[in-house]
């Protein structure tokens, strides 16, 4: 069976949640990819080694226009007679998986955790991750949106063979004025450790200690939604039922008491540790690890032990 | 300008999450219903504000049956002009967004606003899939939203950032937090939303692509391991060699 996977590569990288739908598609059928844009060659033909065999790359635009996208995507469709269309329920996939469902009247399960069962059901995330849903698609073709991080990509070993094509894209109807990405910083959907806190950090003058942890593990921050509504941290930092629904591996939590609705948006993540003063938060009852103390003297102090972990491996 | 803002309802943040019927249906029991959040925090008063300055209507539309009018006067309440509900239980993204399509169609709406997301199924479809049906742009997780003339001025969240995009009405957006301050509604516009017209319109049934077959509950977490607070090389030595994380 043929499996199409839509990949975003701008310039000319390829973004790990790529690599987790190519492995995803892997497991159900020969995976044949297809991009857009400039991103060379050599790094397309390397999809191969995570189990893509065919790379299919319309060089006429750059970009990720939904509507653009749609329509090359349905042309892949067409051309290849896949009958699974698998995106990353990013924020690129959560804008055209909907329009392509549409425009192909295929099933669209969105926000899939575990590839399809013996009976062609779908897991995925419902209720803000506080419970799961299996979805049934009653249409010839399916178009599947994988939750980021629910995946690891698997190098199987291959290269892929890269094609050039047309998907009659057309002119995009939303026109871009000014791109703004800060320069070394994660993207927190897609981060695999994350350090947050909330309004135990009394102020934003004190995020110091949460920045200096998150940079020396590498993580993303992130945040409560009191502190985003007060302005000390910015909107998209805001996780929770209301917020940012993340999965990381590692989930540290500073100062934040654990409320239902911050659960939801983080209890998918494998591993929470919380630091907080108060032995009866919430949020331990959640947590893997827990540590009542101060977050102005366990958050340094965690992260010189992370140092100190550093030099010796 | 004719603002169009679709209105689901959502159980209470605080609902316990259980299922009935051999985890095949949500247990109702005891769950009060609101407005989802994200359509009514950000969706809703932003295209109430672009009325007040611009002029105009705001109108919600709602797919749903008698139980649903409730939270449909609570949108009434905090301003929306009228209301139409579409006739029908709402089963999935695909059947709300066609019945809300073929209802829009005719009407020469220049703004359709959805919420980022229903916080009960997370599926952020129902705008994109409108917007293909009505052959419209469509802008997603907005979190600024400005009209002038005939285009709108948009910021919208990107994969590690933002941009600032332009598009022609008539055009659909999905709204994100930023956009605007939640309103709650007072005395005056509770009392007024009880005579607003909620108009009932039938439904156009269109085929369900998809419907979840069963649910099931997260397995319960193990018991929480406390560390010294002066230890912390003993929680670094956990990440690595038990939860291996780090
Ligand atoms: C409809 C709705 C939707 C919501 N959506 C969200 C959402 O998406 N995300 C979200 O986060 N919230 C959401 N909330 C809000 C939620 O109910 C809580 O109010 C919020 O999560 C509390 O934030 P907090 O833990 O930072 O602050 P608090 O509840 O004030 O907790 C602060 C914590 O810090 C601890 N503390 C204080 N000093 C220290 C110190 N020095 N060191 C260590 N710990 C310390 C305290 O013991 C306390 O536990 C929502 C609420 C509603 C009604």
């Amino acid at each position: 069976m043929s499996v199409l996977v839509y990949i975003n590569s701008e310039n000319g990288k390829v973004a790990k949640n790529a690599l987790e739908v190519i492995t995803y598609g892997k497991k159900i059928g020969d995976v044949v990819v297809v991009t857009n844009g400039s991103t060379d060659n050599a790094t397309l033909e390397s999809l191969g080694a995570y189990g893509a065999s065919k790379v299919l790359v319309d060089r006429a635009f750059e970009g990720a226009d939904a509507q653009q996208v749609t329509r090359l995507v349905a042309k892949a469709a067409e051309s290849t007679g896949a009958t699974t269309i698998i995106f990353s329920n990013d924020l690129i996939g959560k804008a055209v998986a909907p329009r392509l469902s549409v425009r192909l009247k295929a099933g669209l399960v969105a926000g899939a955790i575990d590839t399809p069962d013996a009976d062609g059901n779908i897991k995925v995330n419902v209720f803000s991750g506080k419970a799961f849903g299996n979805v049934k698609v009653n249409s010839e073709m399916r178009i599947i949106a994988l939750l980021p991080n629910s995946f690891q990509p698997e190098e199987v070993g291959g290269t892929a063979s890269v094609e050039e094509f047309n998907g009659e894209a057309g002119t995009a109807a939303v026109t871009v004025k000014a791109t703004k990405k800060p320069e070394g910083s994660i993207p927190l959907p897609e981060a695999e450790l994350v350090v947050s806190a909330g309004r135990g950090l009394k102020g934003p003058e004190n995020w110091g200690i949460v920045e200096t942890l998150a940079q020396e593990l590498g993580a993303a921050t992130a945040c409560s939604r009191p502190v985003s509504d007060i302005g000390w941290r910015p909107h998209h930092e805001h996780v929770g039922q209301t917020g940012v629904a993340i999965r990381p591996n590692l989930y540290i939590a500073a100062g934040i008491s654990g409320a239902i609705q911050h659960l939801a948006g983080v209890n998918g993540s494998k591993t929470i540790v919380v630091i907080n003063t108060d032995e009866e938060a919430p949020f331990f009852k959640a947590a893997d690890y827990g540590i009542v103390g101060d977050a102005f003297e366990v958050l340094p102090r965690l992260t010189e032990a992370v140092k100190k972990f550093k030099a010796a491996n | 300008m004719k603002i169009l803002v679709c209105i689901s309802k959502a159980p209470d943040t605080t609902s316990k999450i259980a299922f009935v019927e051999g985890n095949t249906k949500f247990d109702e029991s005891g769950v009060q219903y609101i407005v989802n959040p994200y359509d009514e925090w950000y969706a809703l008063v932003r295209g109430l504000e672009l009325k007040e300055s611009l002029g105009g209507t705001v109108t919600t539309v709602t797919v749903g049956t008698a139980s649903d009018d409730a939270t449909i006067r609570k949108a009434l309440a905090i301003g929306a002009d009228d209301a139409v509900r579409i006739d029908t239980e709402a089963k999935d993204a695909f059947q709300v967004a066609a019945e809300i399509a073929a209802y829009a169609k005719e009407q020469g709406f220049d703004l359709i606003l959805t919420g980022k997301e229903t916080i009960n199924y997370n599926g952020s479809q129902v705008g994109g899939m409108i917007a293909e049906h009505l052959d419209l742009p469509f802008v997603s997780l907005a979190t600024k939203l400005d009209v002038n003339g005939t285009t709108a001025s948009l910021e919208k969240e990107i994969v590690g950032g933002s941009q600032e995009v332009e598009a022609q009405l008539p055009v659909v957006v999905s709204c994100s937090k930023g956009m605007a301050e939640q309103r709650i509604p007072n005395m005056r516009g509770i009392m007024a939303a009880r005579t607003k017209p909620l108009n009932v319109v039938a439904a156009s049934n269109p085929e369900q692509l998809t419907g979840f077959v069963s649910y099931e509950l997260p397995a319960p977490k193990a018991a929480v391991k406390m560390i010294d607070p002066e230890n912390m090389d003993e929680l670094v030595a956990l990440l690595h060699n038990e939860a291996k994380v780090i």
